[in-house]
């Protein structure tokens, strides 16, 4: 057994790490979030050049076919720099919806624009309840020649702004549905609802009976969604790593380099064990992000349970090692002007993305309680594809 | 112990809930004033509160009627912070005035110094910041280098004040200098009473990471400070500062806890008005819990002042346990705010917007809170104070 980084990953983890210091510098994240949408063109279209909009998908649709914990090691990356934008959206979550539930030329039509980053797109999942669990689904899709019929509204949609289209989950009568909506039809309205990360926007998107063009229907629709959630929580909690990482770094450096009472406050315990802390917190967090990445990859028995604590561990510490970043700063780590205060947002929208701490922590108990077969991977044709 | 108040006691209570009946502004009021985004437009409606106040005689209710005050007993002051809670009263625009400098007034000030500032803070007609710290005096204080000359009538100041709260707002500063460079760091120090007006002040508002401009860094450059406004013994200015931070210490919670008692009331309203899974927040024995834990944390903060009101009575002046209640009114704050976050779920974090709750108060509490450990003195200062003043344990640094 090797719990570690092999050579490859190793070098696409340095890869990653000079490109995006090269290419988002935080001068740029900075500019970058502060335009309405939080896009920038260049940026996008430089890292799909490098293959990282297709990073896991299928060769077959211009993917690279890599596998999640590679997908984990450059999301950590991503997290470490900040970068802002529609990669979650666009990748993690419309682009798994679609590569696990969508035919295969519904995958020719959509995924190969993403992967070769012309298109993108987010998942609509969340509504009024303010809940990430397909529980509390109330929209509802009616069938219509040629898909299904789409009413409601959306809320806390990602980077909906840059979209050219949505997966959006909703309810029909024969249970789950997942269609792709294209963002400029009528009827489609976006509202912005600004939050605490500016580096990723989110959207109220409504849809006023917009047809719908039906990815699955049923069980095969509920299992590519809970499978792409689960890919995206794993996915986000290697990004919390790396932003830990930074914050972390940056703290270290600080805490070395200022001195009040002519010792630099690295000295004093009360700010070394802080620091001490912020580590732990930040190892056991990419320990367990690069564990469930692996587990939904191998889809070992306890894959939910791994995605679930890593969620759990990740919200909770991403949050605490800002607060003891700031902290050991002093109010120099109160102003706008020093980074930390962009991770922390950052953590702030992380913690609750996907289901908070308090929600993973019930979903472990209940697995634990009464194991759920795990989602196996959904085939490349689903049988019911059609409402 | 007689937690029972006096009748004259009583009867302070009954004359201020009279008043507040009649002057406090509507909640619709305080909260429109208070969510907007123009910080003048609060500071304003914070300063009229307080004009209001005055008129009633309810500004420094317990400083000294000679100097403008009630002249109430500490019990009635404690008291007035209750009623002011339970009414869900507003801030007042000059807290630092009132609170820290105020007093500072009233212990070191010449007859002189207290007719000329006192009433004028009391009023709000004169708004006072504090400046304290420097790029490089924030934990080490005595570390401070702005400079104060002595030319005869009047000091020259010239130096580099930061993280002055409400420092654009201010008529008026709590300087400390130094004034002889060559005697240990504590010795050479003395506070000055600076007009914000002089020529050579220059104020630049500082970006907080809440996105407002709530502290400033003030650069002074050849300022002259006239002779008659050190404040205390020139180049005893340490033993000045200090009462003015345990004056810090130990009452800024207490104004705080009017705000924590108007959040959580209205976290509590919150978690009945917002249903999840078609039931309210409050069927959650989570959010029961965690409401439970605030309730406790706030009331917690109420029961030490109590204690630490009864024994400044007794011994004259707050001292170093004023540091436990500051780390208890900051630290709570932090996690009542994470609690309200979890409550709220995916919309604390909002910021604007028809679906931001309150419109944005709760996120902005959220950052807000982060600076409680900082301002006033670090959690990790407080704690080598406790350590060391409080418990008697070696000195760590
Ligand atoms: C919102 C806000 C409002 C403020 N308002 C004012 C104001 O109105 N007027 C004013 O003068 N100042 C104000 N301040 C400044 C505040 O008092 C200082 O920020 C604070 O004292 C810390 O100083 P510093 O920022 O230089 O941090 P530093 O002193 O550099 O501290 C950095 C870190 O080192 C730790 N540390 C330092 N020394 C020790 C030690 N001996 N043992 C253990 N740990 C140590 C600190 O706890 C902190 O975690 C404000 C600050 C904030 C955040």
């Amino acid at each position: 057994m090797q719990f570690d980084l092999n050579e490859t990953q190793l070098m696409l983890k340095k890869g990653a790490r000079e490109f995006f210091a090269a290419e988002c510098p935080m001068h740029d994240v900075r500019r970058i979030m502060a335009t309405d949408t939080s896009f920038d063109d260049k940026l996008w279209k430089k890292i799909a050049d490098q293959g990282w909009t297709g990073i896991t998908f299928d060769e077959a649709y211009g993917g690279a076919g890599l596998g999640l914990v590679e997908l984990a090691v450059l999301m950590e990356e991503m997290g470490r720099a900040l970068v802002p934008g529609p990669y979650l959206s666009t990748v993690l979550l419309a682009g798994n919806a679609i590569s696990l539930a969508g035919s295969e030329e519904q995958k020719q039509k959509y995924l190969t624009r993403i992967c070769s980053g012309t298109a993108r797109a987010s998942l609509a999942v969340v509504e009024a309840e303010g809940v990430w669990s397909l529980a509390s689904l109330k929209m509802k899709a009616t069938p219509v020649e040629g898909g299904c019929k789409l009413k409601g509204a959306k809320l806390f949609v990602t980077d909906a702004g840059v979209a050219d289209f949505f997966v959006v989950a909703a309810k029909a009568r024969e249970g789950l549905v997942l269609a792709v909506v294209d963002a400029r039809a009528r009827g489609v309205k976006l509202a912005p609802m600004p939050a605490l990360d500016q580096t990723r926007k989110y959207y109220e998107v409504s849809f006023n009976n917009v047809t719908g063009e039906v990815l699955a229907t049923g069980e095969a629709a509920r299992a590519a969604l809970e499978r792409t959630i689960d890919l995206a929580t794993a996915a986000l909690t290697a990004e919390m790593a790396g932003g830990m990482q930074r914050v972390l770094d940056i703290t270290v450096q600080y805490a070395k380099t200022r001195k009040q009472f002519n010792t630099p406050i690295g000295q004093f315990q009360a700010v070394q064990h802080q620091c001490a802390d912020m580590l732990v917190f930040t190892e056991s967090s990419r320990s367990a992000a690069y564990y469930a990445a692996y587990a939904i990859e191998e889809n070992t028995p306890d894959a939910r349970l791994a995605v679930s604590a890593a969620k759990t561990y990740a919200s909770e510490a991403y949050r605490e090692t800002g607060n003891r970043g700031i902290q050991v700063h002093g109010g120099m780590g109160f102003t706008w002007e020093n980074d930390l205060h962009l991770y922390y947002r950052r953590a702030k929208a992380c913690e609750t993305m996907f289901g908070d701490a308090a929600f993973h922590r019930d979903r472990i108990a209940r697995e634990l309680v009464a194991p759920v077969k795990t989602a196996a991977p959904v085939s490349a044709e689903p049988e019911a594809v059609h409402a | 112990m007689d937690l029972n108040y006096t009748p004259q006691e009583l009867k302070f209570r009954d004359e201020l809930r009279a008043w507040l009946e009649t002057q406090l502004p509507g909640p619709e009021e305080t909260r429109a004033a208070s969510k907007s985004p123009d910080p003048w437009v609060r500071f304003n409606f914070y300063r009229d509160w307080q004009r209001r106040l005055h008129q009633g005689g309810w500004t420094g209710v317990h400083w000294p009627k000679e100097y403008g005050g009630r002249g109430a007993t500490l019990m009635e002051q404690v008291i007035f912070i209750e009623e002011m809670a339970r009414a869900q009263a507003p801030q007042v625009a000059g807290v630092l005035g009132l609170m820290l400098i105020g007093p500072t007034i009233v212990h070191h000030g010449t007859p002189e110094q207290k007719q000329r500032f006192l009433n004028r803070i009391l009023s709000g007609e004169e708004i006072w910041c504090q400046g304290f710290s420097e790029p490089n005096a924030g934990s080490d204080l005595a570390n401070l280098r702005t400079e104060a000359k002595d030319m005869g009538d009047h000091f020259l100041v010239n130096g580099h004040k930061v993280w002055n709260s409400y420092g654009w707002a201010a008529d008026w500063c709590a300087l400390v200098t130094r004034t002889d460079p060559e005697a240990p760091k504590h010795k050479g120090l003395s506070y000055l009473l600076v007009d914000m007006k002089s020529p050579g002040v220059e104020v630049r508002p500082l970006l907080q990471i809440t996105g407002e401009t709530e502290f400033c860094e003030i650069y002074f450059n050849n300022v002259q400070v006239p002779k008659q406004n050190v404040l205390g013994r020139i180049n005893d200015g340490w033993n000045v500062a200090i009462s003015t931070l345990m004056h810090e210490r130990a009452t800024l919670g207490a104004d705080m806890r009017i705000v924590f008692a108007r959040q959580l009331n209205r976290l509590v309203e919150l978690t009945r008005k917002i249903s999840r899974g078609g039931k309210p927040l409050y069927d959650d024995p989570l959010v029961r819990q965690k409401i439970g834990q605030a309730y406790t944390e706030i009331e917690l903060l109420r029961l030490n002042q109590m204690r630490s009101v009864s024994r400044i009575a007794q011994t004259g002046a707050p001292g170093p346990e004023g540091s436990i209640l500051k780390i208890c009114w900051s630290e709570l704050n932090q996690r009542f705010q994470q609690a309200a976050q979890e409550i709220l779920g995916l919309y604390g974090q909002l910021e604007h917007g028809k679906h931001a709750i309150d419109d944005g108060a709760w996120s902005y509490g959220f950052l807000r809170a982060r600076g409680n450990t900082i301002e006033a003195g670090t959690s990790e200062i407080q704690r080598n104070i406790i350590g060391h003043f409080v418990l008697g344990l070696p000195k760590s640094y």
